[in-house]
């Protein structure tokens, strides 16, 4: 069938099944858009900055499991990605983005609106490709979604010029694609897995440390079998967070720079860790060699390169976690481990998380708070900072796949349009947006998108006049020598509120909050809740830099 | 810091605190943004209005990422900067470690130069190259990550010593031969025409344009990036030409016998169909930038040097000229083909830029967005000094505008500033307005508010039968979203309430944004269909 | 230690930049890295010679197996193959020493391929000790200018680490 090469991109989308694209329309794309326009089958939601499109884009992946769609012009439109495009290709997210560039006989030329954003992005995509053959396109699609959505996911980019999408081409799609340099290993080696599974029913103390992994292989089911299974405690970095129960009395909750002691004190002393999804990152392991010393290791993960790059595994599995943890669970048995347990049960009663609860709303208190008046049932997508913390520390995941943060890259600014992309992807689900005052303002513009698309999202902004993560790390570090982290004018978030339609609140102790919360919870539509938080509190437990896990201060 | 640097844009962050710890004691200026994008931004405005390096700073993964934008934004439009990033501890690099980002990699196409620096050792010296190569030859972004270990290390400074890049010698004069054809081919020449860009503005040598276009009677058209690089009240001033210049300026390119391109660059949106470019013309192309010439458009006698020394090179070679007929058919085209619009009542944006220029005597600093609203200034508003158009040319980048103002503003603290600006542009880097109003700076936001991405809505009006794919904005009230932030609000929907507003706005000390409700489908014109000739002109 | 990998890769636009690209992010360092077409023009072929022990190799290569143009990737090191390096060398040297400097690229097996009235540019193959080797021969003399292409691989016998048609191909 013949169609232009932008027609042709719309119709390989429809035929992925893509039901929604984030974007913003510029010269470059506009054919695109002007195909979209005469298709009509997909959603487009418009955000207020490209920024925003990924971010969104980003969440809809991690909220539904399938892969998030960007388009964006060429230029400033494709830089605006970067940043969301290296936070997806952290945290291992699948997404597709397409970037409209200059026409072929301008590329490289320093033409208005040119920036060669395959080479930018070199260092952040899974992989990307400037199109430059119209008849290559589909195939390019099809292999694009492939390659995003299969073994370790992540994000793929595809420029593609003006002239090439003004194309006419005749259409085909290709149903499945042959990658000579791509193909991941799903299916785990079985003299390993039962080596594993040996070392599994022999250690006297393991503990299980799950990563973001579980919940990209949708092995939450299979993680719950094995820690019950084999009473082994489970720890969860904070992309494993909703990957296991909260309230399980297995759960030890987040290890690392700010996890509970007592995971930390488990990991410190098992004699076996079990790694499933999860890579060994500094921010869970503090001083490498201090980290697990008494265990034997088994690292599952879909990416070989993840194993051994930061310790030493004994053994490593190449593999789907679903699957690899399936084979294993065949070769186990009920195992009782009451001495562990109690001593893991010691060590909580001995070093809970806790805060002091006097003086003024405490921004632990309004975790505690949303977490009890949701029942743990809501979709929480969080910014970046003391906030996200304190949710990883006091919010109690029910369900896989309802915390949506910004793990590896760390990106103030992924809460608002994350709770967006969230949202969308999960219209009838409660999504809480749980963000600072430092890290709301720099994604602020996409309240416009969250009202054009009425989302009836529950904002709680943690106002506490400052960033208050850096101001911690300088109240520690460099003396309280406080540079550039204290606020000294904060905007109005209430009457922001206001700005963009929406009722806005602002409360400044627990009573008033607990007051508001039935209401502002069941309310159809957005509303924004500035909690005027106490500033001098920390984020607690926190291990020094350079200690290892088990040297934790109270801060 | 012994580059002279007072101010310094940035967000702090983990990785680069041994840095903003050094800057609690340091005696520079530090301005807190809201978003990296407004840092790269505002210390882009601050050098474009100062001619001094901007300088901005993060911390490592986002904050370095989020910087992207504005260094490639600087690095299109050849602005001195220097952006320093924190990075991950050396121990930690190529392992994924928290907010590690391969920086250097990812600017690798959009820097001048970049440099990750491994060794205490290495930071004085880098530092003074990065400045040097940023602000020398021709103006561009210079990136230096510096890894946490390094930034906190210990060290005696030593004076580096004297630079020494041996692949890093830009050509500043030009040759004798070249300058003695180039001035042949001027007195040679009966209808010549000066095509001035930015480098007019980064070199300093508005004032020898001048000398040249009076020397000559020759007129002179400007680029965007090289407006206010001569008086666009002067008699010989057309305007710019291009994508959206004045018919007169694209009719003289069309049937010059001779143009002189003066630190400009025959872009796409410049030049229309490269090889129809001035078809009857010999072209002399003065650039530093030795890539630049030929790049694009055939050139005939090509000089390679600093645009102000050249100038002053070639000004002594030449002898004055009188005026001709050449001169007689530019006035005539200038008469028939003004740039113009129709006022039918509602509120029109080019009367909103005209009353911005009376009510300011032409005296402020103007910086834009991009879209219509940024040809409109460059239309309707007369620059008549340099570094007073302060705006995005090569990138294009929608949210620069109002960063970019809060960096002019530091710069010339005592000056009227207003950022030119449409409903899309102004939400993208809408955080920076706590910027401006935590330091008390009096930016004006004038948005021209039509309620679309108005330009892309011109193109889809023109070339896609109006089929308006997304480009209707719901927006929030901007009145309200000033005053949340502590700043005044007003908006405009009569021509009558125009002049008293801005006379208000100006008055007020506080940050003002004004929401103009303009008329929702004006198109900006004239306009040459993309890929064509510039006499191809509709409107 | 010093390895030495025959990666055939996509012979695509822009691949040698992501292979470049990656060794800088990742902090590995490159000897050397020959590129050139392979015996079918849609693959190329890179001889990479990276310095590193055992844990820097295995995340060398699981790190290049995950660019999607990097099809196979053979650590050659302990195995027979044949390496080849060309160098060229112009020394500065009087009509009067020519001799010698030519007896010196005689022992080498080295040909002289230009002459000029006070230089002489030489040419020379072989494996990098040989060539290293030539070199220092050729110090003495001073040397003007030196080229070297970085090493080049390939198996030894009937051993291939070309494209395994059925199972790479199809």
């Amino acid at each position: 069938m013949e169609m232009t090469v932008a027609q042709a991109v719309i119709r390989c989308l429809e035929l992925e099944g893509v039901e929604v694209i984030f974007g913003y329309p510029g010269g470059a794309i506009l054919p695109a858009y002007d195909a979209l326009c005469r298709s009509g089958n997909i959603k487009h939601v418009l955000v207020r900055h490209e920024q925003g499109a990924v971010h969104a884009a980003d969440a809809y992946a991690r909220a539904t499991g399938r892969v998030g769609v960007v388009m964006a012009t060429s230029g400033p439109g494709a830089t605006n990605l970067v940043t969301g495009i290296a936070n997806a290709y952290m945290d291992s997210i699948p997404l597709v983005l397409i970037t409209g560039q200059v026409s072929t006989g301008q590329v490289g030329t320093d033409s208005f609106q040119e920036v060669d954003i395959t080479g930018i992005t070199m260092p952040i995509t899974k992989h990307n490709y400037l199109v430059k053959d119209p008849k290559k396109v589909p195939s390019v699609i099809k292999s694009a979604f492939h390659i995003a959505s299969t073994g370790r996911p992540g994000p793929v980019l595809l420029d593609l010029p003006r002239d090439v999408a003004m194309e006419t081409i005749d259409f085909e799609y290709p149903r499945t694609i042959k990658l000579r340099g791509y193909k991941p290993n799903y299916s785990g080696h079985r003299t390993k897995v039962l080596e594993a599974a040996g070392l599994m029913m022999k250690a006297e103390r393991p503990v299980i440390y799950a990563g973001g992994g579980i919940l990209n292989a949708r092995a939450t089911g299979e993680l719950l079998e094995m820690a019950e299974i084999l009473s082994a405690p489970v720890t969860n970095t904070f992309m494993g967070l909703s990957g296991f129960p909260g309230d399980h009395p297995l759960f030890l909750g987040m290890l690392g720079l700010h996890g509970t002691r007592y995971a930390n004190l488990a990991v410190t002393h098992c004699d076996l860790l079990i790694a499933l999804g999860a890579r060994f990152d500094d921010r869970v392991t503090g001083k490498i060699t201090g980290f697990a010393p008494r265990a034997e290791v088994i690292h599952v993960d879909i990416d070989p390169a993840e194993i051994g790059k930061n310790v030493r595994v004994h053994v490593p599995i190449v593999g789907d976690v679903r699957q690899v943890m399936k084979a294993m669970l065949a070769q186990l048995k009920k195992k009782d481990r009451s001495r562990w347990l109690e001593q893991i049960r010691q060590w909580k009663e001995q070093y809970p998380l806790t805060y002091a609860r006097e003086g003024g709303l405490k921004p632990q208190a309004v975790i505690e708070k949303l977490c009890r008046h949701t029942r743990g049932d809501a979709v929480v997508a969080t910014d970046v900072g003391q906030h996200q913390m304190w949710v990883a520390q006091f919010f109690r995941f029910r369900q896989p796949g309802t915390l949506i943060s910004s793990g590896g890259l760390g990106t103030m600014g992924f809460g608002l349009p994350a709770a967006v992309g969230a949202q969308i992807g999960l219209p009838d689900r409660l999504v809480i947006l749980v963000t600072g005052d430092g890290s709301f303002q720099m994604t602020v513009q996409e309240l416009a998108t969250a009202v054009d698309q009425k989302l009836p999202l529950k904002i709680f902004v943690l106002n506490n006049g400052s960033l208050g993560m850096v101001r911690q790390l300088q109240e520690f570090y460099c003396d309280r020598r406080y540079m550039a982290t204290n606020f000294s004018f904060v905007p109005d978030f209430a009457r922001l509120a206001g700005a963009y339609g929406v009722p806005g609140y602002t409360v400044e102790n627990g009573e008033e909050l607990d007051r508001l919360l039935p209401e502002v919870l069941s309310s159809p539509g957005m509303v924004i809740v500035n909690c005027m938080v106490d500033p001098s509190e920390n984020v607690s437990p926190m291990v020094p830099s350079g200690c290892g896990i088990d040297e934790a201060i109270d801060c | 810091m012994e580059q002279g640097v007072d101010t310094i844009f940035g967000y702090p962050g983990g990785a680069v605190l041994p840095i903003y710890d050094a800057l609690y004691d340091a005696n520079i200026n530090h301005v807190l943004t809201r978003h990296e994008q407004g840092a790269a931004h505002a210390a882009d405005g601050y050098a474009r209005a100062s001619g001094k390096p901007g300088v901005c700073l993060a911390t490592s993964g986002p904050g370095a990422t989020n910087l992207v934008t504005g260094i490639a934004n600087a690095y299109m439009d050849s602005v001195p900067m220097v952006a320093i990033t924190g990075q991950v501890p050396s121990a930690l690099l190529g392992r994924d470690s928290f907010q590690e980002a391969d920086i250097t990699g990812i600017t690798l196409p959009i820097t001048k130069h970049n440099y990750i620096v491994k060794d205490v050792r290495d930071l004085a010296r880098t530092v003074r190259e990065a400045f040097h190569i940023a602000s020398t030859g021709r103006p561009g972004p210079v990136l230096i990550d510096i890894p946490r270990d390094i930034s906190g290390g210990q060290l005696e400074y030593e004076d580096p010593g004297p630079i020494n890049l041996p692949g890093y010698r830009p050509v500043v004069e030009a040759t004798g031969e070249q300058l003695n054809k180039a001035a042949a081919a001027i007195m040679a020449s009966e209808r010549p025409l000066i095509y001035a860009g930015g480098g007019v503005v980064n070199s300093g040598a508005h004032m020898e344009l001048k000398q040249l276009a009076e020397l000559l009677v020759a007129p002179v058209t400007v680029t965007l990036m090289g407006l206010g690089g001569f008086p666009g009240d002067h008699p010989l001033f057309l305007g710019m030409l291009g994508m959206h210049g004045s018919k007169y300026a694209n009719y003289a390119v069309c049937e010059a016998d001779l143009v002189i391109a003066v630190g400009a660059r025959f872009d796409d949106r410049v030049a229309g169909k490269f090889d129809e470019f001035a078809p009857g013309a010999t072209i002399i192309h003065i650039d530093i930038d030795p890539a630049e010439i030929g790049k694009n458009v055939r050139v005939n006698i090509p000089i390679v040097g600093d645009v102000k020394v050249v100038l002053r090179q070639l000004l002594p070679r030449l002898e004055a000229k009188i005026p001709t007929a050449w001169q007689e058919k530019i006035e005539y085209w200038k008469r028939e083909y003004p740039i113009s619009y129709q006022e039918n009542g509602s509120l029109k944006p080019q009367r909103v830029i005209r009353e911005i220029y009376n009510v300011t005597g032409g005296q402020a600093r103007i910086t834009t967005e991009v879209g219509q609203h940024q040809m409109w200034a460059a239309h309707y508003y007369t620059y008549t000094r340099p570094r007073s158009f302060i705006s995005s040319g090569g990138l294009g980048t929608m949210g620069y505008g109002f960063p970019a103002a809060i960096g002019v503003q530091v710069a010339c603290p005592d000056e009227v500033v207003f950022d030119i600006a449409g409903d899309g542009s102004i939400q993208m880097n809408i955080q920076e307005m706590t910027t401006a109003v935590n330091y008390g700076l009096p930016v004006n936001v004038a948005v021209l508010n039509n309620g679309f991405l108005g330009m892309v809505r011109q193109w889809q009006e023109l070339f896609y039968n109006r089929r308006y794919s997304q480009t209707e904005l719901n927006n929030p009230d901007f009145v309200k979203l000033a005053e949340a932030y502590g700043a005044a609000g007003m908006r405009v929907t009569k021509g009558a309430e125009l002049r008293p507003a801005l006379e208000e706005a100006v008055r007020d000390n506080r940050p003002v944004m004004l929401d103009f409700i303009i008329e929702r489908e004006e198109n900006v014109l004239p306009m040459v269909p993309p890929g064509q000739p510039l006499d191809k002109m509709i409107g | 230690m010093r390895h030495t990998l025959a990666v055939l890769v996509e012979n695509n636009p822009g691949v040698l930049a992501r292979v470049a690209g990656l060794f800088s992010r990742r902090g590995f360092n490159i000897d050397s890295l020959a590129v050139g077409r392979a015996e079918r023009p849609d693959v190329s072929r890179m001889t990479i010679v990276v310095e590193g022990d055992d844990r820097v190799l295995e995340q060398v290569t699981k790190q290049l197996h995950k660019l999607v143009d990097v099809i196979k990737i053979n650590d050659i090191t302990p195995e027979e193959y044949v390496d080849r390096e060309l160098v060229l060398i112009k020394v500065s040297c009087d009509p009067a020493r020519r001799g010698e400097v030519m007896q010196v690229a005689d022992v080498f097996r080295a040909r002289i391929v230009d002459l000029g009235r006070k230089t002489v540019t030489v040419e020379c193959t072989g494996n990098e000790a040989k060539v290293s080797a030539f070199e220092e021969s050729l110090r003495p003399y001073g040397i003007k200018e030196l080229v070297r292409t970085g090493k080049i691989a390939m198996l030894r016998g009937n051993r291939f680490t070309a494209l395994d048609d059925k199972k790479d191909d199809d």
